[in-house]
């Protein structure tokens, strides 16, 4: 595994300086507010590619509201509105340019509950590549084989793909989320506390895949556990009632947080 | 995720466990109570009873079924009521005996009940068969009633053969001639077959039965007018009930007759289950569209929580109230300019512009419209979120997830709102009666003639068959078990279409295992 690159926290503590053509999401300024109601200020932060990138802090900071900017999420929500900028390989995904459903396309999403859709394992997996169309019979069983196959998951279901996405325990089901999502080759995969409902096993499992698949494309992981930023991870940022806190690469963070509040948290001594 | 705990009341809780459990007993109670009464009184119908030979204090004698006893009203006793059958001799087929009265009482073997196509049926002994005109000088008791089965069984067969012929041949000539009157082929061919029939039809006139009531008075029965005979107090117990399930294939089977007091309710349930089952069709899409947009496309602002409660509030509107509209809108609105449109050959008489089947599923969709939104509505608002933003993180567009993960995971809940508007609709009569059903219509509404749906008939219905056998006959007594029995068997049909789409449900639901995991 090659080591981040030593990077220098910034004075305030909240950027990195890689330089920028290793960053493969920036976000300038963001803030966002749920109908009044200021949920973040002001986050300011670049995402280096294929890397893993752990968001941590409190419940409620404000980590699930920023991962779900990065694919628009929002959008649905009439409540939400924002400010600032996000720039996912220089272009501004809020940008008339871009299409929405193509940006999720490229920004792909694993969520905290399993959420396999009604259908059969292959099927989930085979969604996103049919929505998309123009693909063989073929070609749709070899990327819903490679996509299994990069989730961890190709072992245990190759002789049940036609069963229900249903009949899998949670942490396949997770799993079978992460395949879904990669079938469609994102550039950039969010996940939202994907383990938080697994046992400790499972977990593990899941853990490792993400540190395996950084070798393909970027992961953004948010995460209550620590411990699981420590593992995981190459850098870190802390946020803290909707403020960016400490972004650092994830030894300097855990190990000589360069402020006070990042140092209470991670130790435990939480205002 | 998980299953939201039920809460519990601990039986310990004292008067409110006992309550609650009280009330279930009740309920549950009055309800097996009433499914048996009908389900007794309904069967029972079909039991060839016995036929009882009454020997009177003043010597008269008679014979019947007894039916029922009631206390004689200011004085002591009882006065039991008699089925006599005999319409013919006198007029009245009940007859209310005083228990007092009855000097003594037999069942002899040699009773026979012929079920006849007019006066209903005969009490009486056989005497003779044979042709008309027979002399009875030497009553031969013992081969006379093979002999009127052997008849009976020869008079069926004709019929057969002559309804063979009507339907196979007589009546695809006639169209034939219908629509090209110089077809010279087809007219002697219809000549020809005419003839036949005529000639099927002479074969079954000209026998009877000599058959004498057990007052002594006789009567020459012709014997194409009897559908049916038996005699019920030398059967078995096991021939007695062949014979009432043969009763029971008959009322199910055949049309009705006599002024629907007798026969069968074939029509009836035909055109039930047919109209319930537009209905759905009509009612589902309608339904489901309405719920998806206010579910999923409206904005959820007040207008749209005004709309809900509308619908809501419109399950209650009476469904006669629905009728009336329907009356309006679909009959003399719609159905009139269709017929000026379309059918203007066939004016002054209506096709569209009279109630139909047609106009009695859609005024019924209307009725069961708000129940199939709420139910809709309410599945599409359980399925959790996370099952739309990952289908929406996946590139799909809002249409795209909706017909593809939402809708399917509804389809439960939108078979539910189909099971609770056919509950409602095949027990609605009221407003069926403003928009066509038919007291009687023989010819159901679906045949093999183009364009085999027919829409615009008249059709039969079991609950307006009840109330129309229950209030219209000429027969109270003798109607009342033919209504127990039609409406036990509406209560079947309507359990048997709701266990279908029950059915339906769990199959969706099983085939990806929601029963295990309900999301
Ligand atoms: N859809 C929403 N509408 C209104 N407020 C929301 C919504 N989602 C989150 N919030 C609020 O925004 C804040 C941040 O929430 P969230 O991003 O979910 O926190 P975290 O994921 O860090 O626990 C919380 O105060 C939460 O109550
Ligand atoms: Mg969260």
């Amino acid at each position: 595994m090659s080591r981040p690159p030593r990077l220098q926290p910034a004075t305030s503590g909240s950027i990195i300086d890689f330089p920028p053509e290793a960053s493969c999401l920036a976000i300038e300024g963001l803030s966002l507010a749920y109908g009044g109601k200021s949920a973040l200020r002001g986050i300011s932060l670049r995402v280096p590619r294929h890397r893993v990138t752990a968001f941590i802090g409190p419940s409620g900071c404000g980590k699930s509201t920023l991962l779900r900017a990065l694919n628009r999420l929002h959008d649905l929500n009439e409540e939400a509105s924002h400010e600032g900028r996000i720039l996912l390989e220089g272009q501004d995904i809020h940008s008339p340019e871009v299409a929405v459903d193509e940006l999720r396309r490229r920004v792909g999403m694993v969520f905290q509950v399993p959420n396999p859709f009604p259908m059969s394992i292959y099927e989930n997996v085979a969604f996103g590549l049919r929505l998309q169309g123009g693909l063989t019979r073929r070609r749709m069983d070899d990327i819903v084989e490679w996509a299994l196959d990069a989730a961890a998951l190709w072992g245990e279901v190759k002789d049940r793909l036609r069963a229900s996405a249903w009949s899998l325990s949670g942490g396949q089901q997770q799993r079978l989320a992460i395949a879904r999502a990669l079938a469609v080759r994102p550039e950039v995969l969010l996940l939202d506390e994907p383990a938080s409902a697994l046992d400790p096993i499972s977990t593990l499992k899941i853990e490792e895949l993400i540190r395996g698949l950084k070798s393909q494309l970027t992961l953004i992981l948010v995460t209550h556990n620590m411990q699981q930023a420590a593992r995981v991870s190459d850098y870190t940022a802390f946020l803290q009632d909707g403020e960016l806190v400490e972004y650092a690469p994830t030894d300097n963070l855990f190990t000589n947080p360069s402020l006070r509040r990042t140092e209470n948290y991670i130790t435990g001594r939480m205002a | 995720m998980k299953r939201r705990a039920v809460r519990r009341l601990p039986r310990s809780e004292g008067p409110w466990a006992w309550l609650a459990a009280g009330s279930v007993a009740v309920s549950l109670l009055m309800l097996g109570g009433l499914l048996l009464l009908i389900a007794v009184r309904g069967l029972g119908h079909f039991w060839p009873a016995s036929v009882a030979l009454v020997t009177l204090d003043d010597g008269r004698a008679i014979a019947g079924r007894a039916t029922r006893e009631l206390p004689l009203v200011g004085q002591e006793g009882n006065e039991r009521l008699y089925f006599t059958g005999n319409r013919d001799f006198d007029g009245h087929v009940w007859e209310w005996i005083p228990v007092s009265a009855i000097a003594s009482q037999q069942r002899p073997v040699d009773l026979v009940v012929l079920e006849r196509r007019r006066y209903g049926d005969f009490i009486g002994r056989l005497v003779a068969v044979g042709p008309v005109g027979l002399s009875v000088d030497h009553p031969d008791q013992e081969a006379v009633w093979p002999r009127l089965q052997a008849r009976l069984q020869a008079q069926q067969a004709l019929r057969d053969e002559r309804d063979r012929l009507v339907r196979d041949t007589l009546r695809p000539l006639v169209q034939r001639v219908d629509a090209n009157p110089g077809d010279h082929d087809a007219r002697e061919a219809l000549a020809e077959v005419n003839d036949k029939v005529r000639a099927l039809q002479a074969g079954m006139h000209g026998e009877v039965a000599i058959v004498e009531s057990v007052g002594g008075r006789r009567l020459e029965q012709p014997l194409d007018e009897v559908l049916r005979a038996w005699r019920p107090n030398a059967m078995s117990p096991v021939e007695k009930l062949m014979a009432w399930a043969q009763n029971v294939w008959r009322f199910l089977s055949e049309g009705p007759r006599d002024v629907n007091a007798t026969g069968g309710v074939w029509p009836a349930i035909f055109g039930t289950v047919l109209m319930v089952l537009l209905m759905s069709l009509l009612v589902t899409p309608f339904g489901v569209l309405a719920a998806v947009y206010l579910n999923e496309v409206a904005h959820q602002g007040r207008m749209t929580h005004l709309v809900r409660i509308a619908v809501r509030n419109l399950a209650g509107v009476p469904s006669i109230v629905y009728g009336v509209f329907g009356l309006g809108v679909f009959v003399y609105g719609i159905g009139s300019s269709l017929d000026e449109w379309f059918f203007s050959d066939a004016l002054p008489s209506p096709t569209f512009g009279t109630g139909g089947l047609l106009w009695a599923s859609l005024t019924l969709a209307l009725l069961t419209l708000p129940v199939v939104i709420v139910a809709t509505e309410e599945g599409l608002a359980r399925i959790p979120v996370e099952q739309r933003e990952g289908a929406l993180a996946l590139g799909a567009t809002r249409l795209e997830t909706l017909t593809r993960v939402v809708l399917p995971m509804a389809v439960p809940a939108m078979l539910t709102g189909v099971i609770l508007a056919v509950a409602r609709a095949a027990g609605e009569v009221a407003p069926l009666m403003l928009v066509g059903v038919a007291k009687l219509a023989p010819q159901v509404p679906v045949d093999g003639e183009f364009p085999y749906l027919h829409l615009e008939r008249k059709f039969m219905h079991l609950g307006y068959h009840i109330y129309d056998t229950a209030f219209h006959g000429n027969d109270v007594q003798a109607a009342m078990p033919v209504v127990y029995a039609t409406a036990l068997l509406l209560v079947l049909v309507i359990l048997l279409l709701n266990l279908t789409a029950i059915l339906l449900r769990h199959y969706f639901r099983a085939r990806h295992g929601v029963l295990a995991r309900q999301p």
